[in-house]
C-alpha cells in the first residue's frame, strides 16, 4: 500500500496545482484544446473526412488540380483543393494524420519502454552493468536521432525482402525511430533510481526478501514515472517530426499509407506548376500539430518541476 | 595539455573501434556481395573460388581486421549500385556538404549569437519577443518544410534565387569549390539558411539564458559599480562568459548539421554525402552505407575533440590543473 501514496500525492496534485496553472495560460489552454482537435480528427479520420482517398472507386482524375473553395476554379466538395490523382486534400491530411500520430506515439511508447528498463537495471544494479549500459548511451547521444533512424531502417530494408518490408514498414519506423530516442528516458529514470533505492521503503522490500526484478517494477518504478511522462510529451513532437522527415526522404511508410511527410513530398513536385496547396496544407496541419504538443510539453515540465518557475 | 589531447584520442579509439565493427556487422550479415557480384548464372565452383578470392571463408575476426586495414587505406569496396570505389564517390560529394554545413554554422553563430545578447539585455522589448516567438516556430518548423517554404517564396513565387544544384563550380585540386562563382554562392543561400535556422534559434535561446543568469551575478554589479560603459559590462564581461555552454552546443550542433545535411541536400537536389547516403539507404547500398557511418564518426570525435581543445582557449581555470577533478 506504502507505493500507492505517491500515486495518491499525484493525483491530488492533478486537482489542484497543475489544473490551476492550466487554466491561467491562454496559449496552453489553446494548444491543448489544438492537440484534442488534432488527434480526435485524425484518430475517426474515416467518419470526419468528407471523403475516403483511398476508396478508388470515388476519384476522378478530372477532379485533379482542383484548388482550394476560395481560389478561382474552387469546388465546395475539396475545401482545401485536390491532388495530382483528384484526392481531396482534406481528407488526405486526416487520414495521413492519422498515420503520422500512430508511428509518433507508437515509437515514443517503445523508447519510454527500452528507456525505463535500462534506467532501472542501470540505476538499481549499480557497477559494471551501470558504466556499460551509459557508456552505450553516451556513444548514442554521440549520433543524431535521425542518423540512427535512417541507418536502421537502411539496414532492415537490406535484410527484409521487398514485399515484406513494404508490409511492416510502418512498424519499422516504429522501432527505428524508437531506438533512435531512448537515451533521454534512461538517463532520467537512472538518475532517480539511485536516488530512490537508497531510501527506507526500497530497503524494507529488500529485507522482507522481495526479488529485485520485483522491487525496481512495482517499488522504484512508480516514484520514477513522473519526470518520464513530461520527457514522453516532450518526444511525441520528435517523434512526429522525424516521421515526418524520414517519410519525405522516401524511406518511411510506403506510399499505399501516405503520412503527412509522404503528402508533403508528393506536393513538392507540384510546387513548381503553381499547385502549392497540395504541398502547404498538409505542411501547415504537420506544424499546427508539433507545435501544440511541444507547447503543452513545455507547460508540462515547468508545472510539474516549481524549481524551474 | 600533451597528455589531456592524448586521453582524449585513447577515449576515441573504442568508439572508433564499435563503429567499425557495427558497419563490418552490416556487410558481413547483410545482402551477400557474392550473389550480387555473380549475376544470374554461375557454378558451384566459380562460386566457391569468388568466396576464397574475397577472403569470406576466413573467420569473422581475420576478417575484421582485414577490413580495417582496408579503411586505413581508405578502401571502402565497390558500391552495389554504382560499381565504383566507394572512396572516390565520397571523396567527390564530400566538398559540397562540408561547404554546406560550415557556412551554416557559420551564419547560425553569427546571427544567432547578436541575437540571443539582444533579447538577454532587452528581455522586455517588443523584438524581443519578436525574436523569441519566430524562434519557436523554429524549432517546430521540420528543416524540410522551412526548405519548401524557402523554394516557394525566393525561387518560386520572387525568382530570384536558384531552387536547387550548386551552380557554377571551380576545382581547386581534388576540391570543387561553389564560394568562387556568383551563380554558386547564389545557389548555396537557400540551402545554407534552411540547414542553419534551427541551429540558429538554439544558439539565441541559449545565449539569451545564459546571459540572463550572467547578468545576476556580482560582478555584473561590481563592475558597473566601478563604473565601466555597458559595451565593456556586456560583451567584455558577460557575453565571455557564456561561451563554454555555446561552444558545446554549437559543437554538438555541428553533428547535428551535418546529419540534418541529408534532408536539405534531398530538398534541393545538393549534390553532396547526404544526397548519396540517402539513395544507399534507399537502395540497401551497404557498402555506401558502411563507409558514411565511418566517416562521420569520425567527424563527430575529431569535433568533439576541437571543442575540447576550444575549453582550454575560453575558461582559464580548466588551464590552471582544475580539468581532472571538474567531473569531465
Amino acid at each position: 500500500m506504502r507505493a500507492l501514496a505517491p500515486l495518491r500525492r499525484l493525483a491530488r496534485a492533478v486537482e489542484s496545482d497543475l489544473w490551476w496553472s492550466f487554466t491561467r495560460s491562454p496559449t496552453v489552454v489553446i494548444s491543448a484544446l489544438v492537440a484534442v482537435a488534432m488527434i480526435g480528427s485524425a484518430a475517426f479520420a474515416p467518419w470526419v473526412a468528407p471523403h475516403n482517398p483511398f476508396d478508388l472507386a470515388t476519384l476522378n482524375l478530372l477532379d485533379a488540380f482542383t484548388p482550394p473553395l476560395w481560389l478561382e476554379g474552387g469546388d465546395p466538395r475539396f475545401p482545401l483543393g485536390t491532388d495530382d490523382q483528384g484526392r481531396d486534400v482534406l481528407s488526405t491530411i486526416l487520414y495521413g494524420a492519422r498515420i503520422s500520430l500512430f508511428v509518433g506515439f507508437c515509437s515514443v511508447l517503445f523508447a519510454m519502454t527500452l528507456g525505463v528498463t535500462i534506467g532501472l537495471v542501470a540505476g538499481y544494479a549499480g557497477g559494471a552493468v551501470d558504466a556499460v549500459l551509459m557508456r552505450i548511451a553516451d556513444i548514442k547521444l554521440t549520433f543524431p536521432a535521425i542518423l540512427i533512424a535512417l541507418l536502421v531502417d537502411g539496414i532492415v530494408r537490406a535484410i527484409l525482402p521487398r514485399e515484406l518490408h513494404d508490409r511492416i514498414a510502418i512498424w519499422v519506423l516504429i522501432f527505428a525511430i524508437g531506438i533512435s530516442n531512448w537515451v533521454p528516458f534512461a538517463r532520467t529514470v537512472r538518475g532517480s533510481t539511485m536516488v530512490e533505492k537508497n531510501k527506507e521503503y526500497v530497503m524494507a522490500a529488500r529485507v522482507i526478501g522481495l526479488s529485485p526484478a520485483r522491487i525496481m517494477w512495482s517499488h522504484v518504478l512508480p516514484n520514477v514515472m513522473g519526470p518520464v511522462l513530461v520527457i514522453a510529451t516532450l518526444q511525441l513532437g520528435f517523434a512526429i517530426l522525424a516521421e515526418a522527415t524520414l517519410s519525405f526522404l522516401g524511406v518511411g511508410v510506403p506510399p499505399t499509407q501516405p503520412s503527412l511527410g509522404t503528402l508533403i513530398r508528393i506536393g513538392n513536385d507540384f510546387l513548381f506548376s503553381g499547385e502549392w496547396w497540395i504541398t502547404i496544407f498538409p505542411g501547415a496541419a504537420l506544424v499546427v500539430m508539433v507545435l501544440s504538443v511541444n507547447l503543452l510539453g513545455d507547460w508540462l515540465r515547468d508545472a510539474l518541476n516549481p524549481k524551474l518557475r | 595539455m600533451l597528455a589531456f589531447i592524448l586521453s582524449r584520442l585513447l577515449q576515441a579509439i573504442p568508439v572508433m573501434l564499435t563503429v567499425s565493427l557495427i558497419s563490418f556487422a552490416m556487410f558481413a550479415y547483410v545482402g551477400d556481395p557474392v550473389t550480387i557480384m555473380l549475376g544470374q548464372d554461375y557454378t558451384e565452383a566459380q562460386r566457391e573460388a569468388l568466396v576464397r578470392e574475397l577472403g569470406l571463408d576466413q573467420p569473422f575476426f581475420v576478417q575484421f581486421v582485414e577490413f580495417l586495414e582496408n579503411v586505413l587505406r581508405g578502401d571502402f569496396g565497390l558500391s552495389y549500385r554504382l560499381g565504383r570505389p566507394v572512396a572516390d564517390l565520397i571523396l567527390e560529394r564530400l566538398p559540397a556538404t562540408l561547404e554546406l554545413a560550415l557556412t551554416a554554422a557559420l551564419l547560425a553563430l553569427l546571427v544567432g549569437v547578436p541575437m540571443g545578447v539582444y533579447t538577454g539585455l532587452y528581455r522586455d522589448s517588443w523584438l524581443s519577443r519578436l525574436f523569441l516567438t519566430v524562434s519557436l516556430i523554429g524549432v517546430s518548423l521540420p528543416t524540410f518544410l522551412i526548405g519548401i517554404l524557402l523554394i516557394l517564396v525566393f525561387a518560386v513565387i520572387l525568382g530570384w534565387l536558384p531552387s536547387f544544384g550548386r551552380g557554377e563550380t571551380v576545382a581547386i585540386g581534388w576540391w570543387t569549390t561553389g564560394l568562387l562563382t556568383w551563380s554558386g554562392i547564389k545557389a548555396l543561400i537557400l540551402p545554407a539558411v534552411t540547414l542553419g535556422l534551427y541551429q540558429m534559434t538554439l544558439i539565441m535561446r541559449l545565449v539569451r539564458s545564459e546571459m540572463l543568469e550572467v547578468l545576476r551575478t556580482d560582478y555584473i554589479k561590481f563592475a558597473r559599480a566601478r563604473g565601466l560603459p555597458d559595451r565593456i559590462v556586456h560583451f567584455g564581461h558577460a557575453l565571455k562568459n557564456t561561451l563554454v555552454p555555446v561552444i558545446t552546443i554549437t559543437g554538438l550542433q555541428l553533428g547535428a548539421i551535418i546529419a540534418f545535411a541529408i534532408v536539405t541536400e534531398t530538398v534541393f537536389q545538393w549534390p553532396g554525402m547526404g544526397l548519396l547516403f540517402i539513395q544507399a539507404v534507399a537502395n540497401a547500398d551497404i557498402p555506401i552505407m558502411a563507409a558514411y557511418l565511418i566517416l562521420v564518426a569520425l567527424l563527430f570525435v575529431v569535433i568533439n575533440l576541437i571543442v575540447d581543445l576550444l575549453y582550454y582557449a575560453v575558461d582559464p581555470r580548466l588551464r590552471s590543473g582544475l580539468a581532472a577533478t571538474s567531473g569531465r
